[in-house]
């Protein structure tokens, strides 16, 4: 085991761990704070990339073509939101459904399963291949962590708004909301747009990242999404508790969720079993606080009935 | 100030679950009446309640809350005219959410929610007094989330965010009913306290004959989904268990279930 091998591995984990960790923010948009698991963005995974790519092929600047492909994942969570409330199907159906649709749109957008871009040809945001021996403000690790922190301003002061607190409160009590003159229906679709148009601008940095777009390069996404927001709370949950700190938390989350899979990836794990872990580690994650309820109210009954046996 | 005309509500209609809840109900409140409302399980008090915050929609008949006809509205937009405590302390603020934030999404009632801050320094001093005059000591704990505070706090909370905005009605679902006597006495104070001061429009549920009697000026008695007594005034202040249990014979031409949970 060459160790130098994991060390020169790790500046590309960080990277692609930032990227995800911008991605599992908007999945905690709508996993934490509206209380919705939303699988369209295992396709919007894919059409940020897709969008941004295309339109960077056809002459468009880095950043009108991210721009649009944030609107495009806007776009994706009003379809979603649009299904889940006007049609009044649940949210995870309404999420599969979009997910599946997407993949022909996906298609569409690029005319087939994959469309490269060339660093060497066009003026890209990020890239693998400025990680090493570019300039600090060149380098993705650096620009993807500025993106990440630009997003996390924007949310803080989004949520500490009159709308963004309503939206909270929609997350948190749908009939308090209500009774409180809250349209949750709209904040409910307002949420799966901002958390699919996060979802669209982390692809749109990947696909420049790996130098290409791919039909199935969301697959699996919600899974590296609640997994970074699992080992970001998991770790950080008891020293930070404002707001913004938790959301750099969930995108930290992102980027150790990487470096472990590298390790994982050094120590010769067949690779091929990679999803399968992936799985289990967060089906486990998301038993925990199941089981502590459990056990946490066995406790609690043990005690009352103890209580009766002395009266 | 509250309008109801001949409403109708079925639930599960059409299937062996049928249940006719409200048949064909009228009631008229006056500017500033405090109404109690009791009545058996099943007779519609909730349902009467939910058909006016707009939980779902009447089958039948109109609501007006002043001079708004509200029967078509969604339940969001009525929220505007109506301040509402549940049965329930987990129902009527949010949980993960600031004592000051709960106080600030009801301040808003009504209100477009925009892109301004969602609670401003000025009302910091405002909340701060509100909260004691509940006398909970909650004016210190104003950032603490609501999830830490007791059921009967909750309740005292969830009655401030429902008044903060002076409602043109105000429902309270048997919001004493879920606490121990002893809170629910103080939450009943509470209420008291704030229904006379801001003279309020009030319609409260419960299932306690004696604070039917003791509170507001006027009493009404639900049965199969309709009003079957309806007392006011003198005639309420002088009321007692005992007459309230013969009117209701009389009206029903039934004995009343001699039901603990009933009499309280």
């Amino acid at each position: 085991m060459d160790v130098s091998a994991l060390f020169n591995a790790m500046p590309g984990a960080i990277a692609q761990g930032l990227i995800w960790g911008i991605m599992a923010i908007g999945v905690y948009i709508t996993f934490r704070i509206l209380d919705i698991a939303d699988l369209s963005v295992d396709g919007t995974m894919c059409t940020g990339a897709a969008v941004c790519i295309m339109l960077m092929q056809k002459g468009y600047h880095v950043a009108a073509a991210m721009a649009i492909a944030t609107l495009a994942g806007m776009l994706v969570g009003l379809v979603t939101g649009l299904f889940h409330t006007t049609m009044g199907i649940p949210a995870i159906l309404a999420g599969i459904l979009t997910q599946l649709g997407l993949w022909g749109v996906n298609l569409k957008i690029m005319g087939k399963a994959n469309q490269p871009i060339n660093v060497d040809k066009y003026d890209l945001a990020v890239s693998l291949r400025y990680i090493k021996r570019v300039a600090f403000y060149k380098n993705s690790i650096f620009v993807v962590f500025l993106f990440m922190i630009v997003v996390i301003g924007i949310l803080y002061w989004f949520f500490g708004t009159e709308l963004g607190s309503s939206l909270r409160a929609t997350g948190c009590n749908e009939n308090m909301a209500r009774a409180q003159g809250i349209n949750t229906n709209f904040n409910k679709v307002l949420g799966l747009m901002i958390s699919n148009g996060l979802v669209a601008f982390a692809s749109a940095c990947l696909g420049q990242y790996q130098g290409f777009a791919d039909i199935n390069m969301g697959k699996g996404a919600i899974v590296i999404g609640l997994a970074s927001v699992i080992i970001g709370e998991a770790i950080f949950s008891r020293i930070f508790k404002n707001f913004a700190l938790k959301l750099l938390s969930v995108g930290i989350g992102g980027v150790i969720y990487f470096i472990v899979l590298q390790i994982v990836i050094w120590l010769g794990v067949d690779t091929d079993l990679l999803k399968l872990f992936q799985a289990l580690i967060v089906a486990v994650f998301l038993a925990v606080p199941y089981w502590k309820g459990k056990h946490f109210n066995k406790g609690k009954k043990l005690a009352a009935t103890a209580e009766k046996k002395e009266a | 100030m509250l309008e109801l005309k001949n409403i109708y509500k079925t639930f599960n209609a059409g299937t062996v679950n049928e249940k006719m809840a409200l048949r064909g109900l009228n009631l008229t409140l006056e500017d500033g009446d405090f109404v109690t409302v009791i009545g058996g399980n099943g007779a519609g008090k909730s349902t009467m309640l939910n058909a006016i915050a707009g939980v779902w929609p009447v089958d039948q008949g109109q609501i007006l809350i002043g001079d708004a006809d509200v029967t078509k509205l969604p339940e969001y937009k009525r929220a505007k005219y109506l301040g509402r405590v549940f049965q329930d302390p987990m129902t009527g603020t949010a949980a993960t959410m600031e004592i000051q934030e709960n106080l600030a999404l009801a301040l808003r009632r009504g209100d477009s929610r925009t892109l301004k801050a969602g609670i401003t320094k000025k009302e910091h001093a405002k909340y701060r007094e509100m909260l004691a005059t509940l006398g909970l000591g909650l004016e210190d704990r104003m950032t603490s989330k609501v999830g830490l505070l007791s059921g009967g706090q909750r309740q005292a909370l969830t009655l401030l965010m429902a008044t903060l905005k002076k409602p043109k009605l105000l429902l309270l679902d048997e919001h004493t009913a879920a606490l121990d006597p002893k809170t629910a006495a103080k939450v009943l104070q509470t209420t008291d306290m704030i229904v006379n001061r801001d003279n309020l429009t009030t319609l409260m549920i419960t299932h306690n004959m004696k604070d039917a009697i003791a509170h507001g000026n006027r009493l009404i008695m639900m049965m199969d989904g309709n009003i079957i007594l309806d007392i006011r005034g003198e005639e309420k202040k002088k009321l007692t268990v005992a007459d309230l249990l013969r009117k209701f014979e009389e009206a029903s031409g039934e004995e009343f279930a001699n039901d603990k949970a009933i009499l309280g």
